[in-house]
């Protein structure tokens, strides 16, 4: 295990990208457009107030813009970061030095799955203490702050799969980015567009019943799973619409389905590394 | 030691690799020679498990490169005709990755690395960025970094393809020190002054067949005069066996695999190739037919040698 984590290809790209003052640039920059967009929207809605206070309820509305916007900036960044991993040695004419080391195939995608992400998981922790800013208005616990944060991460870890899945099978790195922000937009827009017409569809039925498939949709949807995290309330009445009749909470079928297509696109990837050296049999 | 049987690679329809047999002994140097497209590349891709065959297979050091991949990329240090290094970093480290990506343990790899930079003249480059090396120092460098585990077999794509002179000396230089550490070394190359030299025996490839194997002197040899001859029969075989054997200008007599068809290399001119099929009808062998194969190692030769003088 600790050589699946602490391995040859994630030692090499940490020490490339934490290198470059470039990188930390980035960092700076990204956590200041967040304290400016905080400071920014306290200062608006203390001006817009006759006593001049900041509510618990505006903090609560401010925490969910931001953790909307770090949502937006993850599914975005994602499949970029991804994407190129493998076809980018491969344009690059480094892949198949790499293939011919004794690094097992595993090691390898990990390696790569990780250290693309990184950067991107850093920038988000990193930015977990301006959120606790809220705190001191107060609406939202530290637990639920926590609970984004794994969200997040585990988010990041599927879409990045999806990323180096198709980095992995498509030779092309252009190919490979236009077909994971394919992939991610459907499992963002089109969930979400599906969702509302299976709704519409079912609330033309005589009886408002139990409805799977936008049941289906909306536990494929990251946005609406955040949404469940930050507007318990609101979002337990919706769900009382959908569902399979069953009492299965939409989260743990997001971890759930979303945890099939990890798998599934890390063991794609891992046996589609290195060609099958086995010759086929002719019939 | 490498053993290839019968490796056949085809791309759709087109086949690049058609049913190539090899036998390279432990410690020879062996240079595979042909001309663009040949199909070189095509054959250490599919020795260094980077390409699977459509059929055949190889051993090296007596694994399967279909069963045993794994064993077998231990076994081999492989250098590709083409290949990128990664930006950012230093020659340093770029060894340094490469030999992690072995498996071998800080210390050994913080000993071996100057041992490696060394022979093949990069000390002096240690602290510099890959990229901006020069080609040939790239070479060297590649050259170096699939010695890192210390392999017992080197399969080296053109690694003096693209460089000056002055390079390409150093590179022979290199490879002459890696033969006296008693390495397996096969080396392509489409121009074949550029190996004669130092290798043990080439190999002449065209369009995916092997059409001459031997040492440089042997190939020569056969270019003069010598002919390929088939002699397909109708029973009496071991009768005809024993007639062609006793020809003083026939030699390398063998029986193909169906049992009726011998073939031979036979050393006369045109008038001397009648008189032995006239021998023969005349002792009752029952010859259906008797032909001359036409083999174009002349011209892969000239192809292969042109413009450079073979010492
Ligand atoms: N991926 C491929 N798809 C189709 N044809 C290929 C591919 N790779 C090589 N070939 C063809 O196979 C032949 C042998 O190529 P190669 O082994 O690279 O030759 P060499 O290394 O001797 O120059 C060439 O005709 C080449 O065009
Ligand atoms: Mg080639």
């Amino acid at each position: 295990m600790r050589n699946l984590f602490l391995n040859p290809v994630m030692n090499k790209e940490f020490k490339l990208r934490f290198r470059s003052f470039k990188s930390f640039l980035g960092l700076a920059f990204y956590l200041l457009a967040l304290t400016i967009l905080i400071v920014g929207f306290i200062y608006l809605q203390t001006q817009n107030s006759p006593m001049g206070l900041f509510r618990p309820d505006q903090s609560r509305e401010m925490f969910m813009l931001l953790a909307f916007i770090q949502l937006g900036l993850i599914l975005f960044i994602t499949p970029g970061l991804t994407a190129g991993v493998i076809s980018g040695e491969r344009e690059k004419q480094t892949l198949n030095i790499l293939l011919t080391t004794n690094q097992s195939s595993t090691s390898i995608i990990m390696g790569k799955l990780v250290s693309s992400i990184s950067f991107l998981l850093l920038m988000i922790i990193a930015s977990m203490p301006i959120y606790s800013i809220v705190f001191l208005f107060g609406g939202i616990s530290p637990g639920q702050v926590l609970l984004i944060l794994i969200f997040y991460i585990f988010t990041i870890l599927v879409f990045g799969s999806i990323g180096i899945f198709f980095s992995t099978i498509v030779r092309r790195t252009i190919i490979a980015m236009v077909s994971t922000y394919g992939v991610a937009l459907f499992l963002i827009g089109g969930t979400a567009f599906l969702f509302t017409i299976s709704m519409a569809v079912n609330s033309m039925g005589a009886m408002p019943a139990n409805n799977p498939v936008a049941y289906f949709f909306a536990m494929l949807n990251p946005g609406f799973i955040l949404f469940g995290f930050l507007e318990p309330n609101a979002f337990n009445e919706l769900s009382n619409q959908i569902g399979f009749g069953i009492d299965v909470p939409l989260w743990a079928a997001y971890l759930v389905s979303y945890s099939i297509i990890f798998i599934i696109m890390i063991v794609v990837s891992i046996r589609k590394l290195r060609p099958n050296m086995k010759v086929k049999s002719e019939a | 030691m490498i053993e290839i049987i019968n490796l056949t690679k085809k791309y759709g329809k087109f086949t690049a690799l058609d049913s190539l047999n090899l036998t390279i002994e432990k410690g020879t140097v062996f240079g595979f020679v042909g001309q663009n497209g040949a199909g070189k590349s095509t054959t250490f891709s599919i020795l260094a498990t980077l390409l699977s065959p459509t059929s055949g297979t190889a051993y090296i050091n007596g694994y399967n490169i279909s069963k045993e991949p794994k064993q077998v990329r231990s076994q081999i240090g492989y250098m590709p005709d083409f290949f990128g290094v990664y930006d950012q970093l230093k020659t340093v480290e770029y060894l340094d990755f490469y030999g992690a990506s072995y498996g071998l343990s800080q210390n050994e790899r913080q000993k071996l690395i100057p041992q490696l930079l060394e022979l093949v003249n990069l000390s002096h480059k240690q602290d510099s960025y890959v990229d901006v090396l020069s080609r040939g120092m790239k070479q060297r460098l590649c050259l170096a970094r699939s010695l890192i585990h210390d392999p017992e077999v080197l399969i080296l794509d053109e690694p003096a393809s693209g460089l000056d002179p002055r390079a390409r000396v150093e590179m022979r230089e290199i490879l002459k020190e890696l033969k006296h550490m008693g390495k397996t070394i096969l080396i392509s190359s489409h121009i074949l002054p550029e190996l004669a030299e130092m290798c043990d025996t080439i190999g002449i490839i065209d369009q995916g067949r092997l059409v001459a194997e031997g040492s440089v002197s042997d190939i020569q040899q056969r270019l003069k005069g010598e002919k390929l001859i088939i002699v397909k029969l109708y029973g009496g075989v071991d009768k005809a066996i024993r007639f062609f054997e006793d020809q003083h200008l026939v030699s390398k007599l063998t029986k193909r695999d169906d049992g009726a068809t011998l073939e031979f290399l036979f050393q006369g001119n045109a008038k001397e190739q009648v008189g032995l099929l006239k021998a023969a009808l005349m002792q009752d062998i029952a010859i259906i037919s008797f032909s001359e194969m036409e083999t174009n190692l002349e011209d892969v030769f000239m192809e292969i040698t042109k413009g450079v003088e073979l010492s």
